[in-house]
Protein backbone atom coordinates (compact mmCIF):
# COMPACT_ATOMS: atom_id res chain seq x y z
CA UNK A 1 0.00 0.00 0.00
CA UNK A 2 1.33 3.45 -1.13
CA UNK A 3 0.47 6.44 0.17
CA UNK A 4 -3.29 7.40 0.79
CA UNK A 5 -4.83 9.24 -1.88
CA UNK A 6 -5.65 12.75 -1.08
CA UNK A 7 -7.99 15.15 -3.04
CA UNK A 8 -6.27 17.25 -5.21
CA UNK A 9 -8.36 20.26 -4.61
CA UNK A 10 -9.47 22.79 -1.61
CA UNK A 11 -12.72 21.46 -1.38
CA UNK A 12 -13.66 24.25 1.47
CA UNK A 13 -13.79 22.79 5.08
CA UNK A 14 -11.07 20.19 5.61
CA UNK A 15 -13.04 16.86 7.76
CA UNK A 16 -11.77 17.21 10.97
CA UNK A 17 -10.30 13.27 11.48
CA UNK A 18 -9.30 13.19 7.43
CA UNK A 19 -6.44 11.15 8.52
CA UNK A 20 -8.38 8.36 8.50
CA UNK A 21 -10.34 8.76 5.54
CA UNK A 22 -9.80 6.92 2.36
CA UNK A 23 -10.46 8.42 -0.65
CA UNK A 24 -12.46 6.44 -3.37
CA UNK A 25 -13.16 8.36 -6.16
CA UNK A 26 -12.94 12.50 -6.82
CA UNK A 27 -14.64 13.99 -9.57
CA UNK A 28 -11.99 16.65 -10.85
CA UNK A 29 -12.98 19.92 -12.59
CA UNK A 30 -16.22 17.47 -13.94
CA UNK A 31 -18.14 19.31 -16.17
CA UNK A 32 -21.78 17.83 -18.05
CA UNK A 33 -23.34 18.34 -21.86
CA UNK A 34 -27.02 18.02 -22.41
CA UNK A 35 -26.36 18.47 -26.16
CA UNK A 36 -25.80 22.31 -25.41
CA UNK A 37 -26.58 22.64 -22.12
CA UNK A 38 -23.88 22.66 -19.81
CA UNK A 39 -25.61 20.72 -16.87
CA UNK A 40 -22.73 20.47 -14.71
CA UNK A 41 -19.90 23.08 -14.46
CA UNK A 42 -16.47 22.49 -13.13
CA UNK A 43 -17.11 20.17 -10.18
CA UNK A 44 -14.43 18.65 -7.39
CA UNK A 45 -16.07 16.56 -5.11
CA UNK A 46 -13.87 13.65 -3.23
CA UNK A 47 -15.92 10.57 -1.98
CA UNK A 48 -14.57 8.80 0.86
CA UNK A 49 -14.50 5.26 0.85
CA UNK A 50 -17.24 3.79 3.03
CA UNK A 51 -18.61 6.83 4.29
CA UNK A 52 -22.36 8.31 2.78
CA UNK A 53 -21.90 11.25 0.44
CA UNK A 54 -25.26 13.28 0.36
CA UNK A 55 -25.99 15.54 -2.28
CA UNK A 56 -28.80 17.90 -1.70
CA UNK A 57 -29.92 21.07 -3.81
CA UNK A 58 -33.41 22.48 -5.09
CA UNK A 59 -34.45 20.57 -8.09
CA UNK A 60 -32.66 21.20 -11.75
CA UNK A 61 -29.53 22.04 -9.82
CA UNK A 62 -27.55 18.48 -11.08
CA UNK A 63 -27.03 16.70 -8.35
CA UNK A 64 -28.73 13.26 -10.13
CA UNK A 65 -26.97 14.15 -13.22
CA UNK A 66 -23.87 14.05 -11.20
CA UNK A 67 -24.49 10.95 -9.30
CA UNK A 68 -25.48 9.36 -13.02
CA UNK A 69 -22.06 10.43 -14.34
CA UNK A 70 -20.47 7.79 -11.69
CA UNK A 71 -22.07 4.87 -13.86
CA UNK A 72 -21.81 6.48 -17.26
CA UNK A 73 -25.75 6.49 -17.14
CA UNK A 74 -25.45 9.17 -20.20
CA UNK A 75 -23.80 7.21 -22.32
CA UNK A 76 -27.05 5.42 -23.09
CA UNK A 77 -28.38 8.76 -24.41
CA UNK A 78 -27.20 10.38 -27.43
CA UNK A 79 -25.50 13.82 -27.28
CA UNK A 80 -24.42 13.75 -23.67
CA UNK A 81 -20.71 14.36 -23.23
CA UNK A 82 -18.21 14.82 -20.24
CA UNK A 83 -15.23 16.92 -19.99
CA UNK A 84 -13.02 16.45 -16.91
CA UNK A 85 -12.67 13.48 -14.50
CA UNK A 86 -13.98 11.07 -11.94
CA UNK A 87 -10.91 9.48 -10.53
CA UNK A 88 -11.63 6.33 -9.04
CA UNK A 89 -9.25 4.49 -6.39
CA UNK A 90 -7.21 2.35 -5.41
CA UNK A 91 -6.50 1.85 -8.84
CA UNK A 92 -6.26 5.40 -9.53
CA UNK A 93 -8.71 5.58 -12.85
CA UNK A 94 -10.65 7.84 -14.79
CA UNK A 95 -14.24 6.53 -15.41
CA UNK A 96 -15.37 8.57 -17.90
CA UNK A 97 -12.62 8.25 -20.09
CA UNK A 98 -13.71 7.33 -23.83
CA UNK A 99 -11.04 4.30 -22.77
CA UNK A 100 -12.99 2.64 -20.05
CA UNK A 101 -16.08 0.68 -20.98
CA UNK A 102 -19.24 1.90 -19.26
CA UNK A 103 -20.09 -1.48 -19.05
CA UNK A 104 -16.51 -2.66 -16.69
CA UNK A 105 -18.34 0.62 -14.53
CA UNK A 106 -21.10 -0.36 -14.07
CA UNK A 107 -20.06 -3.75 -12.90
CA UNK A 108 -18.38 -2.04 -10.13
CA UNK A 109 -20.61 0.77 -9.20
CA UNK A 110 -24.52 0.21 -8.49
CA UNK A 111 -27.54 1.79 -8.69
CA UNK A 112 -30.44 1.92 -7.15
CA UNK A 113 -33.21 4.10 -8.78
CA UNK A 114 -35.92 6.64 -7.68
CA UNK A 115 -38.83 4.84 -7.93
CA UNK A 116 -38.32 0.93 -7.44
CA UNK A 117 -37.83 -0.44 -10.84
CA UNK A 118 -37.92 -4.24 -9.98
CA UNK A 119 -37.88 -6.60 -13.21
CA UNK A 120 -41.06 -8.53 -13.87
CA UNK A 121 -39.44 -11.54 -12.90
CA UNK A 122 -39.73 -13.32 -9.90
CA UNK A 123 -37.54 -11.97 -6.80
CA UNK A 124 -34.70 -14.69 -6.92
CA UNK A 125 -34.30 -13.85 -10.70
CA UNK A 126 -34.27 -9.87 -10.05
CA UNK A 127 -31.24 -10.68 -7.49
CA UNK A 128 -29.76 -13.39 -9.51
CA UNK A 129 -29.77 -10.61 -12.86
CA UNK A 130 -25.93 -9.29 -11.73
CA UNK A 131 -24.32 -12.93 -11.79
CA UNK A 132 -26.02 -13.69 -14.87
CA UNK A 133 -24.98 -11.13 -16.68
CA UNK A 134 -21.53 -11.60 -15.55
CA UNK A 135 -21.85 -15.37 -16.77
CA UNK A 136 -22.23 -16.86 -13.00
CA UNK A 137 -23.74 -20.58 -13.64
CA UNK A 138 -23.32 -22.31 -10.91
CA UNK A 139 -26.90 -22.64 -8.85
CA UNK A 140 -25.23 -22.97 -5.51
CA UNK A 141 -23.24 -19.98 -5.62
CA UNK A 142 -26.02 -18.00 -7.03
CA UNK A 143 -28.33 -19.36 -4.23
CA UNK A 144 -25.70 -18.03 -1.45
CA UNK A 145 -25.35 -14.61 -3.14
CA UNK A 146 -29.27 -14.35 -3.21
CA UNK A 147 -29.32 -15.01 0.09
CA UNK A 148 -26.47 -12.97 1.00
CA UNK A 149 -27.66 -10.14 -0.65
CA UNK A 150 -31.21 -10.37 0.46
CA UNK A 151 -30.21 -10.52 4.26
CA UNK A 152 -28.08 -8.03 3.32
CA UNK A 153 -30.68 -5.38 2.36
CA UNK A 154 -32.56 -6.48 5.55
CA UNK A 155 -35.53 -8.37 3.16
CA UNK A 156 -34.46 -12.14 3.64
CA UNK A 157 -36.87 -12.56 6.83
CA UNK A 158 -39.92 -11.24 4.42
CA UNK A 159 -39.00 -13.33 1.32
CA UNK A 160 -37.51 -16.64 2.36
CA UNK A 161 -40.61 -18.76 1.88
CA UNK A 162 -41.25 -17.32 -1.82
CA UNK A 163 -38.12 -16.24 -3.51
CA UNK A 164 -40.32 -17.65 -6.77
CA UNK A 165 -42.64 -15.34 -6.40
CA UNK A 166 -43.23 -12.05 -8.99
CA UNK A 167 -41.01 -9.48 -8.00
CA UNK A 168 -44.57 -7.10 -8.48
CA UNK A 169 -46.46 -8.46 -5.46
CA UNK A 170 -43.94 -6.76 -3.06
CA UNK A 171 -44.78 -3.88 -1.09
CA UNK A 172 -42.99 -0.50 -2.69
CA UNK A 173 -40.80 -0.29 0.31
CA UNK A 174 -40.02 -4.38 -0.03
CA UNK A 175 -39.75 -3.57 -3.71
CA UNK A 176 -36.56 -1.09 -3.70
CA UNK A 177 -35.03 -3.34 -0.92
CA UNK A 178 -35.21 -5.46 -3.40
CA UNK A 179 -33.66 -3.45 -5.76
CA UNK A 180 -30.80 -3.01 -2.80
CA UNK A 181 -30.64 -6.35 -3.01
CA UNK A 182 -29.91 -6.49 -6.59
CA UNK A 183 -27.38 -3.83 -6.39
CA UNK A 184 -25.58 -5.55 -3.19
CA UNK A 185 -25.61 -9.21 -5.03
CA UNK A 186 -22.85 -8.20 -7.51
CA UNK A 187 -20.77 -6.36 -4.97
CA UNK A 188 -20.05 -3.26 -5.81
CA UNK A 189 -17.26 -0.83 -4.96
CA UNK A 190 -20.00 2.11 -4.51
CA UNK A 191 -23.22 1.88 -4.17
CA UNK A 192 -25.32 5.10 -5.91
CA UNK A 193 -28.93 6.26 -4.95
CA UNK A 194 -30.93 8.42 -6.56
CA UNK A 195 -33.73 9.78 -3.81
CA UNK A 196 -34.39 5.87 -3.35
CA UNK A 197 -37.39 6.87 -0.92
CA UNK A 198 -39.01 9.36 -2.83
CA UNK A 199 -42.21 7.26 -3.43
CA UNK A 200 -42.07 5.38 -0.70
CA UNK A 201 -44.05 6.19 2.81
CA UNK A 202 -42.71 6.84 5.73
CA UNK A 203 -42.38 3.74 7.31
CA UNK A 204 -40.32 2.50 4.57
CA UNK A 205 -38.32 5.44 4.27
CA UNK A 206 -37.48 4.73 7.80
CA UNK A 207 -36.28 1.24 7.33
CA UNK A 208 -34.40 2.00 3.87
CA UNK A 209 -32.19 5.03 5.58
CA UNK A 210 -31.63 2.25 8.75
CA UNK A 211 -30.40 0.08 5.76
CA UNK A 212 -28.20 2.58 4.51
CA UNK A 213 -27.00 3.07 8.16
CA UNK A 214 -25.90 -0.54 8.04
CA UNK A 215 -24.32 -0.72 4.29
CA UNK A 216 -21.94 1.91 4.98
CA UNK A 217 -19.65 -0.23 6.75
CA UNK A 218 -19.08 -2.52 3.82
CA UNK A 219 -19.69 -0.26 0.69
CA UNK A 220 -18.98 3.56 -0.13
CA UNK A 221 -22.42 5.41 -0.59
CA UNK A 222 -23.44 8.25 -2.64
CA UNK A 223 -26.87 9.16 -2.22
CA UNK A 224 -29.30 11.93 -3.84
CA UNK A 225 -31.53 13.50 -1.54
CA UNK A 226 -34.09 16.21 -1.96
CA UNK A 227 -35.09 15.40 1.92
CA UNK A 228 -32.49 17.55 3.85
CA UNK A 229 -33.33 15.87 7.18
CA UNK A 230 -32.58 12.50 5.47
CA UNK A 231 -29.37 13.53 4.31
CA UNK A 232 -28.60 15.37 8.19
CA UNK A 233 -29.88 11.58 9.34
CA UNK A 234 -28.04 9.19 7.20
CA UNK A 235 -24.86 10.81 5.45
CA UNK A 236 -21.34 11.86 6.50
CA UNK A 237 -20.55 14.49 4.37
CA UNK A 238 -22.95 16.17 2.15
CA UNK A 239 -22.44 18.73 -0.60
CA UNK A 240 -24.86 21.36 -1.67
CA UNK A 241 -25.39 22.05 -5.31
CA UNK A 242 -26.78 25.04 -6.77
CA UNK A 243 -27.57 25.58 -10.61
CA UNK A 244 -24.73 22.75 -11.39
CA UNK A 245 -22.36 23.79 -9.32
CA UNK A 246 -21.02 22.43 -6.02
CA UNK A 247 -21.62 25.21 -3.87
CA UNK A 248 -20.03 23.78 0.01
CA UNK A 249 -18.72 20.46 0.48
CA UNK A 250 -18.12 19.42 3.89
CA UNK A 251 -18.80 16.76 6.77
CA UNK A 252 -22.65 16.74 7.42
CA UNK A 253 -22.42 17.74 11.07
CA UNK A 254 -20.57 21.24 9.74
CA UNK A 255 -22.80 21.74 6.44
CA UNK A 256 -25.88 21.56 8.84
CA UNK A 257 -24.93 23.45 11.74
CA UNK A 258 -22.87 26.40 10.28
CA UNK A 259 -21.95 25.76 7.21
CA UNK A 260 -19.57 28.44 5.49
CA UNK A 261 -21.65 30.22 2.72
CA UNK A 262 -25.42 32.01 2.93
CA UNK A 263 -26.62 29.98 0.46
CA UNK A 264 -26.43 26.68 2.05
CA UNK A 265 -27.62 28.20 5.17
CA UNK A 266 -30.41 29.65 3.39
CA UNK A 267 -31.19 26.27 1.40
CA UNK A 268 -31.02 24.37 4.67
CA UNK A 269 -32.91 26.44 7.16
CA UNK A 270 -35.34 26.59 4.10
CA UNK A 271 -35.48 30.00 3.29
CA UNK A 272 -34.74 29.24 -0.63
CA UNK A 273 -35.60 26.08 -2.58
CA UNK B 1 -72.39 23.56 1.92
CA UNK B 2 -75.95 23.78 3.02
CA UNK B 3 -74.79 24.27 6.54
CA UNK B 4 -72.86 27.52 5.63
CA UNK B 5 -74.91 30.51 5.48
CA UNK B 6 -75.17 32.10 2.15
CA UNK B 7 -73.24 35.66 1.69
CA UNK B 8 -74.56 38.07 -0.17
CA UNK B 9 -71.46 38.57 -2.38
CA UNK B 10 -71.10 34.86 -2.78
CA UNK B 11 -74.37 33.10 -3.98
CA UNK B 12 -77.75 34.86 -2.03
CA UNK B 13 -79.06 35.84 -5.09
CA UNK B 14 -81.58 33.32 -6.43
CA UNK B 15 -81.71 34.88 -9.89
CA UNK B 16 -78.03 34.79 -10.72
CA UNK B 17 -78.56 31.13 -9.20
CA UNK B 18 -81.07 30.31 -11.59
CA UNK B 19 -79.21 31.76 -14.45
CA UNK B 20 -76.53 29.62 -13.85
CA UNK B 21 -78.68 26.60 -13.66
CA UNK B 22 -79.79 27.35 -16.95
CA UNK B 23 -77.06 28.16 -18.62
CA UNK B 24 -75.40 24.57 -17.48
CA UNK B 25 -78.89 22.92 -18.37
CA UNK B 26 -78.16 24.12 -21.79
CA UNK B 27 -74.63 23.14 -22.20
CA UNK B 28 -75.87 19.34 -21.21
CA UNK B 29 -78.10 19.35 -24.12
CA UNK B 30 -75.35 19.37 -26.35
CA UNK B 31 -73.98 15.90 -24.78
CA UNK B 32 -77.41 14.43 -24.82
CA UNK B 33 -77.78 15.83 -28.66
CA UNK B 34 -74.05 14.32 -29.26
CA UNK B 35 -74.84 11.19 -27.19
CA UNK B 36 -77.52 10.61 -29.72
CA UNK B 37 -75.54 11.05 -32.76
CA UNK B 38 -73.11 8.68 -31.39
CA UNK B 39 -75.30 5.97 -30.84
CA UNK B 40 -76.58 6.47 -34.33
CA UNK B 41 -73.24 6.28 -35.96
CA UNK B 42 -72.22 3.23 -33.68
CA UNK B 43 -75.82 1.47 -35.10
CA UNK B 44 -75.24 1.91 -38.44
CA UNK B 45 -71.83 0.57 -38.58
CA UNK B 46 -72.97 -2.53 -36.58
CA UNK B 47 -76.36 -3.06 -37.87
CA UNK B 48 -73.89 -3.28 -41.05
CA UNK B 49 -72.04 -6.07 -40.44
CA UNK B 50 -74.58 -8.00 -38.45
CA UNK B 51 -76.66 -7.76 -42.08
CA UNK B 52 -73.79 -9.35 -43.68
CA UNK B 53 -72.86 -11.50 -41.30
CA UNK B 54 -76.02 -12.67 -40.68
CA UNK B 55 -77.30 -12.65 -44.77
CA UNK B 56 -74.08 -15.08 -44.77
CA UNK B 57 -74.47 -17.37 -41.96
CA UNK B 58 -78.19 -18.07 -43.10
CA UNK B 59 -76.84 -18.95 -46.66
CA UNK B 60 -74.30 -21.19 -45.81
CA UNK B 61 -74.83 -23.19 -42.38
CA UNK B 62 -76.87 -25.28 -43.83
CA UNK B 63 -73.89 -26.31 -45.98
CA UNK B 64 -71.47 -26.87 -42.94
CA UNK B 65 -71.05 -30.58 -42.40
CA UNK B 66 -68.28 -32.82 -41.39
CA UNK B 67 -67.99 -33.51 -45.45
CA UNK B 68 -67.59 -30.26 -46.39
CA UNK B 69 -64.50 -29.92 -45.11
CA UNK B 70 -63.55 -33.15 -46.31
CA UNK B 71 -64.16 -32.55 -49.34
CA UNK B 72 -62.26 -31.76 -52.51
CA UNK B 73 -64.12 -28.72 -54.66
CA UNK B 74 -66.45 -30.37 -57.23
CA UNK B 75 -68.19 -29.66 -60.62
CA UNK B 76 -71.17 -30.58 -58.43
CA UNK B 77 -72.06 -27.90 -55.71
CA UNK B 78 -73.57 -30.45 -53.88
CA UNK B 79 -70.61 -32.33 -53.08
CA UNK B 80 -67.74 -29.72 -53.21
CA UNK B 81 -65.97 -28.72 -50.26
CA UNK B 82 -62.85 -26.99 -48.97
CA UNK B 83 -60.32 -29.27 -47.76
CA UNK B 84 -57.82 -27.96 -50.35
CA UNK B 85 -58.37 -24.60 -49.28
CA UNK B 86 -58.46 -24.80 -45.89
CA UNK B 87 -55.26 -26.71 -45.61
CA UNK B 88 -53.54 -24.25 -48.44
CA UNK B 89 -54.76 -21.75 -45.77
CA UNK B 90 -53.30 -23.04 -43.14
CA UNK B 91 -49.91 -24.09 -44.70
CA UNK B 92 -49.45 -20.59 -46.36
CA UNK B 93 -50.06 -18.93 -42.62
CA UNK B 94 -47.66 -21.26 -41.39
CA UNK B 95 -44.92 -20.04 -43.79
CA UNK B 96 -46.18 -16.52 -43.64
CA UNK B 97 -45.92 -16.81 -39.70
CA UNK B 98 -42.18 -18.35 -39.76
CA UNK B 99 -41.05 -15.47 -42.14
CA UNK B 100 -42.59 -12.34 -40.74
CA UNK B 101 -42.02 -12.99 -36.91
CA UNK B 102 -38.28 -12.92 -36.88
CA UNK B 103 -37.70 -10.20 -39.63
CA UNK B 104 -40.47 -7.93 -38.25
CA UNK B 105 -38.99 -8.86 -34.31
CA UNK B 106 -35.63 -8.43 -35.88
CA UNK B 107 -36.16 -5.35 -37.56
CA UNK B 108 -38.36 -3.75 -35.04
CA UNK B 109 -35.73 -4.54 -32.41
CA UNK B 110 -32.96 -2.78 -34.32
CA UNK B 111 -35.18 0.49 -34.67
CA UNK B 112 -35.83 1.31 -30.79
CA UNK B 113 -32.88 -0.47 -29.49
CA UNK B 114 -29.79 -0.47 -32.08
CA UNK B 115 -30.32 2.08 -35.02
CA UNK B 116 -28.62 5.37 -34.64
CA UNK B 117 -30.73 8.83 -34.24
CA UNK B 118 -29.92 9.86 -37.69
CA UNK B 119 -31.48 10.84 -40.97
CA UNK B 120 -31.07 7.51 -42.14
CA UNK B 121 -33.29 6.03 -39.75
CA UNK B 122 -36.16 8.58 -40.05
CA UNK B 123 -36.44 7.98 -43.30
CA UNK B 124 -36.48 4.07 -43.08
CA UNK B 125 -38.62 4.56 -40.43
CA UNK B 126 -41.15 6.75 -42.11
CA UNK B 127 -40.68 4.10 -45.25
CA UNK B 128 -41.73 1.03 -42.71
CA UNK B 129 -45.32 2.73 -41.83
CA UNK B 130 -45.88 3.80 -45.22
CA UNK B 131 -45.20 0.13 -46.69
CA UNK B 132 -48.25 -0.63 -44.60
CA UNK B 133 -50.59 1.51 -46.43
CA UNK B 134 -49.25 -0.21 -49.94
CA UNK B 135 -51.98 -2.32 -51.46
CA UNK B 136 -52.03 -5.72 -51.78
CA UNK B 137 -51.98 -6.52 -55.14
CA UNK B 138 -48.80 -4.26 -55.34
CA UNK B 139 -47.06 -6.69 -53.02
CA UNK B 140 -48.57 -9.56 -55.51
CA UNK B 141 -46.68 -7.63 -58.21
CA UNK B 142 -43.48 -7.42 -56.67
CA UNK B 143 -44.00 -11.14 -55.21
CA UNK B 144 -44.74 -12.56 -59.11
CA UNK B 145 -41.56 -10.64 -60.44
CA UNK B 146 -39.37 -11.75 -57.46
CA UNK B 147 -40.45 -15.25 -56.12
CA UNK B 148 -41.99 -16.48 -59.48
CA UNK B 149 -39.83 -15.75 -62.41
CA UNK B 150 -36.52 -14.30 -60.56
CA UNK B 151 -36.22 -16.81 -57.97
CA UNK B 152 -37.73 -19.88 -59.71
CA UNK B 153 -39.91 -20.60 -56.44
CA UNK B 154 -42.76 -20.76 -58.78
CA UNK B 155 -46.56 -20.60 -57.58
CA UNK B 156 -46.22 -22.45 -54.87
CA UNK B 157 -47.19 -22.10 -51.05
CA UNK B 158 -43.71 -21.06 -50.00
CA UNK B 159 -44.36 -18.08 -52.43
CA UNK B 160 -47.67 -17.36 -51.52
CA UNK B 161 -46.08 -17.65 -47.57
CA UNK B 162 -43.50 -15.18 -48.58
CA UNK B 163 -45.66 -12.49 -50.21
CA UNK B 164 -47.80 -12.26 -47.67
CA UNK B 165 -45.26 -11.93 -44.81
CA UNK B 166 -44.03 -8.91 -47.19
CA UNK B 167 -47.40 -7.92 -46.57
CA UNK B 168 -47.37 -8.14 -43.16
CA UNK B 169 -44.16 -7.54 -42.04
CA UNK B 170 -45.07 -3.85 -41.23
CA UNK B 171 -47.72 -4.53 -38.89
CA UNK B 172 -45.31 -6.78 -36.75
CA UNK B 173 -42.66 -4.35 -37.03
CA UNK B 174 -44.89 -1.22 -35.86
CA UNK B 175 -46.17 -3.56 -33.50
CA UNK B 176 -42.90 -4.81 -32.10
CA UNK B 177 -41.39 -0.86 -31.83
CA UNK B 178 -44.81 -0.31 -29.81
CA UNK B 179 -44.68 -2.64 -27.28
CA UNK B 180 -40.84 -2.21 -26.98
CA UNK B 181 -41.85 1.29 -26.26
CA UNK B 182 -44.29 0.75 -23.24
CA UNK B 183 -41.78 -0.52 -21.57
CA UNK B 184 -40.45 1.97 -19.04
CA UNK B 185 -37.36 3.36 -19.31
CA UNK B 186 -36.55 2.90 -16.07
CA UNK B 187 -36.56 -0.81 -16.51
CA UNK B 188 -33.85 -1.17 -19.29
CA UNK B 189 -32.07 1.63 -17.34
CA UNK B 190 -32.20 -0.83 -14.04
CA UNK B 191 -30.76 -3.72 -16.52
CA UNK B 192 -27.94 -1.72 -17.77
CA UNK B 193 -26.75 -0.39 -14.00
CA UNK B 194 -25.83 -3.71 -13.70
CA UNK B 195 -23.40 -4.01 -16.19
CA UNK B 196 -25.85 -5.67 -19.01
CA UNK B 197 -24.57 -5.02 -22.82
CA UNK B 198 -27.09 -4.02 -25.03
CA UNK B 199 -27.92 -7.24 -26.38
CA UNK B 200 -27.90 -8.84 -22.94
CA UNK B 201 -30.74 -5.83 -21.76
CA UNK B 202 -32.50 -6.94 -25.45
CA UNK B 203 -32.68 -10.96 -25.11
CA UNK B 204 -33.51 -10.86 -21.30
CA UNK B 205 -35.36 -8.25 -20.78
CA UNK B 206 -36.93 -6.02 -24.07
CA UNK B 207 -38.23 -9.14 -26.20
CA UNK B 208 -39.34 -11.12 -23.47
CA UNK B 209 -41.49 -8.11 -21.76
CA UNK B 210 -42.64 -6.95 -25.35
CA UNK B 211 -43.92 -10.29 -26.21
CA UNK B 212 -47.46 -10.08 -25.18
CA UNK B 213 -47.87 -7.01 -27.82
CA UNK B 214 -45.75 -8.58 -30.41
CA UNK B 215 -47.77 -11.50 -30.28
CA UNK B 216 -50.69 -9.15 -30.58
CA UNK B 217 -49.32 -7.40 -33.73
CA UNK B 218 -48.41 -10.76 -35.14
CA UNK B 219 -51.68 -12.64 -34.92
CA UNK B 220 -53.63 -9.27 -36.17
CA UNK B 221 -50.98 -9.39 -39.26
CA UNK B 222 -52.22 -13.42 -39.81
CA UNK B 223 -55.91 -12.32 -39.61
CA UNK B 224 -55.18 -9.58 -42.12
CA UNK B 225 -53.25 -12.45 -44.37
CA UNK B 226 -55.47 -14.94 -44.22
CA UNK B 227 -58.44 -12.95 -46.18
CA UNK B 228 -56.18 -12.11 -48.61
CA UNK B 229 -57.45 -12.73 -51.91
CA UNK B 230 -55.61 -10.04 -54.59
CA UNK B 231 -51.93 -10.70 -54.01
CA UNK B 232 -52.13 -14.64 -54.26
CA UNK B 233 -54.15 -14.25 -57.34
CA UNK B 234 -51.09 -12.38 -58.74
CA UNK B 235 -48.62 -15.02 -58.07
CA UNK B 236 -51.09 -17.58 -59.54
CA UNK B 237 -52.54 -19.38 -57.28
CA UNK B 238 -54.17 -22.30 -58.79
CA UNK B 239 -58.18 -22.10 -57.96
CA UNK B 240 -59.60 -25.38 -58.16
CA UNK B 241 -57.35 -28.18 -56.84
CA UNK B 242 -58.25 -31.53 -56.15
CA UNK B 243 -55.44 -33.03 -54.07
CA UNK B 244 -53.42 -32.08 -51.43
CA UNK B 245 -50.21 -30.74 -50.86
CA UNK B 246 -47.43 -33.16 -49.67
CA UNK B 247 -47.65 -33.92 -45.52
CA UNK B 248 -45.36 -32.21 -43.90
CA UNK B 249 -44.68 -34.97 -41.07
CA UNK B 250 -44.11 -38.74 -42.48
CA UNK B 251 -43.68 -41.72 -40.88
CA UNK B 252 -39.89 -42.19 -42.32
CA UNK B 253 -36.83 -40.48 -40.99
CA UNK B 254 -36.66 -37.56 -41.13
CA UNK B 255 -40.39 -37.36 -40.08
CA UNK B 256 -39.88 -34.03 -41.93
CA UNK B 257 -40.26 -33.19 -45.14
CA UNK B 258 -40.38 -29.64 -47.36
CA UNK B 259 -41.98 -30.62 -50.45
CA UNK B 260 -44.97 -29.12 -49.60
CA UNK B 261 -43.30 -25.78 -49.89
CA UNK B 262 -43.45 -26.04 -53.21
CA UNK B 263 -46.71 -27.56 -54.16
CA UNK B 264 -49.65 -25.71 -55.83
CA UNK B 265 -52.42 -24.46 -53.66
CA UNK B 266 -55.50 -22.73 -53.13
CA UNK B 267 -56.61 -20.73 -49.91
CA UNK B 268 -60.19 -20.12 -48.67
CA UNK B 269 -60.86 -16.35 -49.93
CA UNK B 270 -59.63 -17.82 -53.52
CA UNK B 271 -62.36 -20.60 -53.16
CA UNK B 272 -64.81 -18.18 -52.51
CA UNK B 273 -64.41 -16.11 -55.28
CA UNK B 274 -63.77 -18.86 -57.43
CA UNK B 275 -67.52 -20.35 -56.11
CA UNK B 276 -68.92 -16.72 -56.50
CA UNK B 277 -68.27 -16.45 -60.30
CA UNK B 278 -70.35 -19.56 -60.70
CA UNK B 279 -73.73 -18.79 -62.13
CA UNK B 280 -75.56 -22.07 -60.33
CA UNK B 281 -77.07 -20.69 -57.21
CA UNK B 282 -75.95 -23.62 -55.24
CA UNK B 283 -72.47 -22.27 -55.24
CA UNK B 284 -73.41 -19.42 -54.26
CA UNK B 285 -74.23 -21.07 -50.92
CA UNK B 286 -70.82 -22.99 -50.51
CA UNK B 287 -69.40 -19.50 -51.02
CA UNK B 288 -71.34 -18.09 -48.04
CA UNK B 289 -70.68 -21.09 -46.22
CA UNK B 290 -66.24 -20.88 -46.80
CA UNK B 291 -67.08 -17.29 -46.12
CA UNK B 292 -68.44 -18.11 -42.62
CA UNK B 293 -65.88 -20.35 -41.79
CA UNK B 294 -63.25 -17.49 -42.86
CA UNK B 295 -64.53 -14.76 -40.81
CA UNK B 296 -64.81 -17.75 -37.63
CA UNK B 297 -61.16 -18.71 -38.57
CA UNK B 298 -60.51 -14.55 -38.52
CA UNK B 299 -62.34 -13.51 -35.32
CA UNK B 300 -61.03 -16.77 -33.58
CA UNK B 301 -57.53 -15.59 -34.19
CA UNK B 302 -58.25 -12.22 -32.72
CA UNK B 303 -59.66 -13.79 -29.93
CA UNK B 304 -56.71 -16.00 -29.61
CA UNK B 305 -54.60 -12.41 -29.33
CA UNK B 306 -56.70 -11.05 -26.72
CA UNK B 307 -56.18 -13.88 -25.04
CA UNK B 308 -52.72 -14.19 -25.30
CA UNK B 309 -52.23 -10.72 -24.50
CA UNK B 310 -54.23 -11.14 -21.07
CA UNK B 311 -52.30 -14.46 -19.96
CA UNK B 312 -48.71 -12.97 -20.68
CA UNK B 313 -49.23 -9.40 -19.30
CA UNK B 314 -50.61 -10.91 -15.85
CA UNK B 315 -46.99 -10.68 -14.90
CA UNK B 316 -46.20 -7.66 -16.40
CA UNK B 317 -47.48 -4.17 -14.64
CA UNK B 318 -46.62 -0.88 -15.28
Amino acid sequence: MSAVPRPIVDTGAVPAAQDNLVLKAEARDLSFYYGAFKALKHLNMPVYDRKVTALIGPSGCGKSTFLRSFNRMHDLYPGNRYEGQIRMFPDDIDILSPKVDPIEVRMRISMVFQKPNPFPKSIYENVAYGMRVRGVRRKSLIDDKVEEALRGAALWGEVQGRLHDLAFNLSGGQQQRLCIARALATDPEILLFDEPTSALDPIATASIEELVGILREKVTILIVTHNMQQAARVSDFTAYMYLGEIMEFGETGQIFIKPTRKETEDYITGRFG
Amino acid sequence: MAATPASPATGGDDRRLAELRALIASHKRWDLAFAGVGILCLAFGVAAFVALFLEMAIDGFPRLSWDFFTSFPSRRAGSAGILSAWVGSLLVMLVTALAAVPLGVGAGVYLEEYAPRNWVTDVIEINVTNLAGVPSIVYGLLALGLFVYQFGLGQSILTAGLTLALLILPVVIVATREAIRAIPIAIREGAYALGATKWQTTSDHIVPYAMPGILTGVIIGLARAIGETAPIITIGALTFIAFLPPSPVGTDFPFLNFEWLTSPFTVMPIQMFNWTSRPEEAFQLNAAAAGLVLVVMTLAMNALAIWLRYRLRKNIKW
